[in-house]
């Protein structure tokens, strides 16, 4: 305990702590229903999309997060409208967007000379944070945090079933756009922080992983929250001790507690 | 209490009165989804009207079909009934007393009180028609639209899905909207039938419908005496 006391005396082990519980807090109630209605690959979509923001952001010379959120709440916006129009399909749309994204990033960053740390893009630099991005990434996780609650039965409505929600006079459309808006928002500042691949991967694999162990939705919420909190944390403290990277340390913990549930899910199947 | 349509697909018109049981057969194609999803308002129409008297566009329960994404969905079958009763809820961000009393009562109207903390996709097709027809009560109790309540069920099941659809209808009071491609069984609840063809429309009572020919080409062969 002492031992853990003293890890987190480091300002930048603090800093790491706070703002990775936050995101990881909001990113696993948001990655849910994303899993659910099938836009798995959403987060990483985005996470590219903010990179050319982030790279436009950075040769014309502006505050990356003011280019990058409003872009990315278009994307986001607009990959769950094109999904509905059945000439192209989502998951198309999502691949199509992120590496045209992806393109777009990489020629305005070699056009203009600026350069970005791929490294630090793919895995962030959680343990470089600064008060500031603390400050906005605690304002931005209690939104989320505070629409989630007030919304929370409509959202399972309309994730559960679009066209009866619809029918029964609740706006599904608002609550699309709400789940996308939110999405953005959490991806751009959890990319900026902890970098894409962290980010994708702290939205979906929680959900996944609570998917296999309960039966009920709130049961999946709480618990996804629970796991995303626990690998973050675990993951940070890890890589405190032995040396690795602490992004991919907490992706590939949270791979093995899928797994485990995996595990679970299938011998208590029958009992389901 | 009446309604009225006249839809897009040219030239379909029909009334029903409270207690009805319209039954709307036809090939596939003919617009029957369609046709449903403009009575829901989740399509515009380009002309005609769709008029309900006493009854408003959120007093519809609507049972679609299932979309896929339900079949692993992790939700219990209190909180997929609940959801039914969000219509009701206003801007209140959580469930009323009201409304757990009424998912409950619901619940054990179509038996499935013992479910209830079951989880739905452990549940089979019949029963999972049965949560959703619980869920579709929960928002009204005076029109039902279905949606092709009994694709995918065996014969059993079907038969007892009939009979808890039919006895709403007759005890209850609930005027029924029911697409089915099952002549037989549409013939055996509903009092009234819309046949829906390429170009071509009916619209009348069961015994009327059946002296028409598109009922003796949808029967075949094995025209019944009933």
């Amino acid at each position: 305990m002492s031992e853990l006391i003293h890890i987190f005396s480091y300002s930048f082990m603090l800093r790491a702590l706070i703002v990775g519980v936050l995101v990881a807090l909001c990113a696993a109630l948001l990655g849910t229903s994303l899993v659910l209605k099938r836009y798995s690959m959403i987060g990483d979509g985005l996470s590219h999309v903010g990179y050319g923001a982030f790279a436009i952001a950075a040769a014309a010379n502006l505050t990356p997060l003011y280019v990058a959120i409003p872009t990315v709440i278009i994307a986001a916006f607009f990959l769950l409208r094109l999904s509905r129009s059945s000439k192209i399909n989502g998951d198309s749309a999502i691949a199509i967007l992120s590496s045209s994204a992806l393109a777009i990033g990489m020629i305005v960053l070699s056009v203009t000379k600026v350069s970005i740390d791929v490294n630090s893009y793919m895995f962030g630099s959680i343990l470089a944070l600064t008060d500031n991005d603390v400050i906005i990434s605690a304002i931005c996780s209690v939104i989320v945090c505070v629409m989630y609650l007030v919304f929370y039965h409509r959202i399972f409505a309309v994730t559960f079933d679009e066209s009866f929600s619809s029918a029964t006079g609740i706006r599904s459309g608002i609550y699309n756009t709400l789940i996308a808006v939110l999405t953005a928002i959490i991806i751009v500042v959890g990319m900026r922080l902890m970098g894409a691949l962290l980010i994708s991967s702290l939205m979906i694999s929680p959900s996944l992983t609570s998917m296999r162990l309960c039966k009920s939705f709130r049961g999946v919420t709480i618990c996804s929250v629970a796991v995303s909190v626990f690998c973050f944390t675990a993951g940070l403290i890890l890589s405190y001790y032995i040396d690795i990277p602490t992004g991919a340390g907490i992706v590939v913990l949270n791979l093995i507690c899928f797994l485990i549930s995996a595990l679970i899910g299938k011998i208590t199947k029958r009992n389901e | 209490m009446k309604y009225e349509g006249v839809s897009a697909f040219e030239g379909v018109s029909f009334d029903l009165d409270e207690g009805d049981f319209l039954c709307i057969v036809g090939e596939n194609g003919s617009g029957k989804s369609t046709l449903i999803k403009g009575l829901l308002g989740l399509k515009q129409y380009s002309s005609g009207s769709i008029v309900f008297n006493g009854v408003k566009q959120r007093e519809i329960g609507y049972l679609p079909q299932q979309t896929p994404a339900q079949k692993d969905f992790p939700a219990t079958v209190k909180e997929v009934v609940i959801s039914g009763c969000l219509n009701r809820n206003g801007l209140t961000p959580f469930y009323s007393k009201n409304s757990k009393k009424r998912a409950s009562e619901m619940m054990s109207l179509m038996k499935i009180e013992d479910l209830s903390d079951k989880s739905y996709r452990g549940l089979s097709g019949g029963q999972q028609q049965r949560v959703l027809l619980a869920r579709a009560l929960c928002a009204t109790e005076k029109l039902l639209l279905l949606d092709e309540p009994v694709s995918g069920l065996d014969p059993m099941v079907t038969a007892e899905m009939y009979e808890a659809i039919r006895s709403l209808n007759r005890e209850k009071g609930v005027t029924v909207i029911m697409v089915s491609h099952d002549i037989h069984n549409a013939l055996h609840c509903g009092n009234k039938m819309l046949h829906m063809a390429q170009g071509r429309y009916f619209f009348g009572t069961k015994e009327e419908y059946k002296k028409i020919p598109e009922f003796k080409a949808m029967a075949g062969g094995c025209l019944s005496d009933e």
